[in-house]
């Protein structure tokens, strides 16, 4: 298995040290429902750099030569208090530098929406040298909300993206100069004097939130898909559509085909890793990511995505408004009836395992559900939310002590291979119909607690 | 699909198959719906319809048409238009554009002036607002957008019939599949096109009337008069207590000028 570390690098402020700022930050971005669309004014270079420090440092701990990290993984989100890493390449970069150890993994570069994929082909290959060839190169369409950040059209992102994909590829594996002049993309003269350590090019992963489109074109293309922090039930049907595909192209798909992004808070404490835990839901976390028309520009879906949320807009309980029609004027009793609701929601968070929070002895048996039912190769622990750096460091020393060494070995036993351990799409498959699905749906419990046998 | 006061047919133009609405009877009147497609039947057409014959095409890739793939901007779409035009051999024809439709028929004007006998430009898009900013229709959902395209819609009866709460699921993909073309073609430069108002320069400027509602938030003042200033001094008709929608907010209106408009 590869086990690695992720935080989306949110500015925030602690509620124990910095109340006052915590509240007016979240009130903020309740007003509008919307972590994109935060005003700028909001943010303190001083603190910003404080944060942005201390997530890299973060970072740099777990790639010490006696832990059990695998890796750290970075993503990117433009204009919006929820993700600071809006040039990731440059976190990279410095990681890159920094560590020794960890495969630096990137999920993913918006390949659609950067100006110049020629250039990201450049930062990439850079990137791959200084780290000495521990770079896993992710790609992503990019959120809706990152159509208006980066101005790309989003009715073209889908055949953007893949054309980017394919000429960053180009680049790096065929030999230059040449010329390229594709439906999208056109470079006069191709001839990257810097290419990747990693031959023919670097790893590619490609997180998502269950698109099946998205899964189809992994399954076709062979690149491990990472599931991030869907519930299960809709994973397990994604890894159906991605290993069904694959038996269509000739291979069996295994876990090291899939990878997972699970929620954790783990701490010494039971009662307090769960209050920390509960912050993963400041200022409505997901959902309110970006508003709908942010998250859902025109065409940025697939037609078969538009008829779904069509038949959501348009039912009983939203009578065809807007989610929220973004006046800002709402008085501070109704942001706080808000954020009661938010709340509110934790002890259904809890239970569906959308937050896994406790102490090792608590979230092990959990977890190691979780592998037995997705079979990930692949497995990141995340932790957000206004937890101050201290109890995030205590989080990341508890699971290199106790839970990555239970979960290697549980790992094991089930043959969790990585994307290093077994290539994907390396198993042939001599017919369709002798496909063997991959997920264990059976396994799939949401009433496991402490003492549960592991 | 037909009613007892129009009929659709298919045009096949550069390899797709358009549905095209006709009706009534007369000189022929093209009609270039706007950018959430064609709305429907509306009383206007039915008045119009009286004088001339309306032939309304549906945008390919507006939700009604299938998409063309080589159509990438404003001017490739003006472009077969054009050349429906062409293979149909109407000449001597009268055009009337809505908004991202008007925008369409500018765009026409621009490359051949002889396509068109008169144009009617409502509420059009197509030129940089020298003054205010064109509304973005992409930052907010279809209906919010649909709200404000109107300056009263509780008064606006024939506004409520076509776009009423609730909306079908029918209605939001039309919307959805319109705004995603509409995207594909307008999202940069947005809603214009720099070149046209240099290309329009000299076109005789008894041929156009430019109709606007004096609230109309989609559109500013000042898009209609570039327009005004590239064809030194056509006939603006504005509307008082209108938005972006004269043919259903001021229906009576809308339809007196655009018949004497175009009887000249």
């Amino acid at each position: 298995m590869h086990m690695m570390w992720f935080t989306e690098r949110a500015y925030h402020y602690d509620p124990e040290t910095d109340p006052e700022k915590f509240r007016l930050l979240e009130n903020q971005i309740l007003k509008i429902r919307s972590f994109f669309g935060t005003p700028n004014r909001f943010f303190d270079p001083e603190h910003g750099a404080k944060l942005l420090n201390q997530y890299l440092d973060e970072k740099v701990y777990t790639d010490q030569e006696l832990l059990n990290f695998d890796g750290v993984m970075l993503n990117e989100h433009h204009g919006t208090p929820f993700c600071m890493g809006a040039v990731m390449d440059v976190e990279a970069a410095a990681l890159a530098a920094k560590t020794k150890r960890v495969k630096i993994v990137l999920l993913g570069n918006p390949a659609a929406t950067v100006a110049n994929q020629l250039r990201l082909a450049e930062e990439l290959a850079m990137i791959d040298l200084i780290s000495g060839g521990r770079l896993v190169s992710g790609w992503v369409r990019g959120a809706g909300s990152e159509q208006f950040a980066n101005n790309t059209n989003p009715a073209l992102n889908r055949e953007l993206f893949e054309e980017a994909v394919e000429f960053i590829t180009k680049a790096w594996t065929t030999p230059g100069p040449f010329r390229y002049e594709g439906r999208r993309l056109h470079f006069r003269h191709v001839n990257p004097w810097v290419l990747p350590l990693q031959k023919p090019h670097p790893p590619y992963w490609i997180p998502g939130l269950i698109s099946p489109d998205t899964a189809v074109w992994c399954a076709k293309n062979r690149y491990p898909y990472v599931a991030l922090a869907t519930k299960l039930e809709p994973t397990i049907e994604l890894w159906e559509i991605y290993g069904q595909t694959a038996a269509r192209e000739g291979y069996q798909a295994g876990p090291e085909n899939f990878g997972y992004l699970q929620p954790v808070m783990v701490g010494d404490n039971q009662a307090r890793a769960e209050e920390l835990g509960k912050r993963l839901l400041f200022a409505g976390a997901f959902a309110h990511f970006a508003r709908p028309e942010w998250m859902f520009p025109p065409g940025y879906n697939s037609k078969a995505a538009t008829r779904r949320l069509a038949q959501l807009d348009t039912g009983p309980n939203t009578s065809g408004k807007p989610l929220f029609t973004g006046s800002g004027e709402e008085s501070e009793e109704q942001i706080e009836a808000v954020k009661r609701q938010i709340y509110g929601g934790y002890p259904q968070v809890l239970k569906d395992m959308q937050m896994i929070a406790g102490t090792p002895e608590n979230v092990i048996p959990k977890l190691k559900m979780i592998l037995d039912v997705l079979r990930p190769g692949i497995f990141s622990f995340w932790l957000d939310g206004p937890v101050s750096a201290k109890d995030r460091k205590r989080c990341l020393e508890l699971l290199n002590r106790d839970v990555i060494p239970a979960l290697r070995e549980h790992g094991k036993k089930l043959g969790l291979v990585s994307p290093f351990e077994r290539k994907p799409g390396s198993v042939p498959l001599a017919r369709e119909s002798s496909y063997e699905t991959v997920s264990d749906s059976g396994a799939l419990s949401y009433s496991i607690s402490f003492g549960d046998p592991a | 699909m037909a009613s007892s006061e129009w009929s659709e047919r298919i045009i096949s133009v550069a390899g797709v198959e358009l549905p095209v609405i006709t009706a009534g009877s007369g000189k022929p009147l093209l009609v270039l719906h706007d950018e959430l497609g064609y709305p429907g039947w509306l009383a206007w057409q039915s008045e119009l319809s009286r004088e001339h014959t309306l032939i309304v095409p549906m945008a390919p890739g507006f939700g009604r048409a299938p998409r063309i793939e080589w159509v990438d901007n404003t001017r490739d779409l003006a472009a077969v238009y054009a050349r429906m035009l062409r293979e149909q051999k109407w000449s001597d024809i009268d055009v009337i554009g809505f908004s991202f439709g008007g925008w369409v028929a500018a765009e026409m004007l621009a490359a051949c002036p002889h396509q068109f006998r008169r144009a009617v430009l409502v509420a059009p898009g197509g030129i940089k607002a020298p003054v205010g900013e064109l509304m973005d229709i992409f930052n907010m959902p279809a209906q919010a957008y649909l709200r404000s395209t109107v300056f009263d819609p509780a008064s606006t009866p024939e506004f409520s019939k076509l776009y009423g709460e609730p909306n079908t699921p029918e209605q939001y993909e039309l919307w959805e599949d319109a705004r995603a073309e509409f995207a594909r073609l307008a999202w940069q430069p947005y809603f214009h096109n720099p070149s046209l108002p240099h290309i329009l320069e000299g076109i005789d400027n008894s041929q156009v009337l430019l109709i606007w509602g004096r609230q109309d938030r989609v559109v500013p003042s000042s898009v209609v008069e570039a327009y005004n200033r590239a064809l030194a001094g056509s006939t603006v008709a504005i509307f008082d207590n209108c938005g972006h929608r004269p043919e259903v907010e001021k229906t009576d209106q809308f339809v007196s000028e655009v018949k004497g408009f175009l009887a000249a």
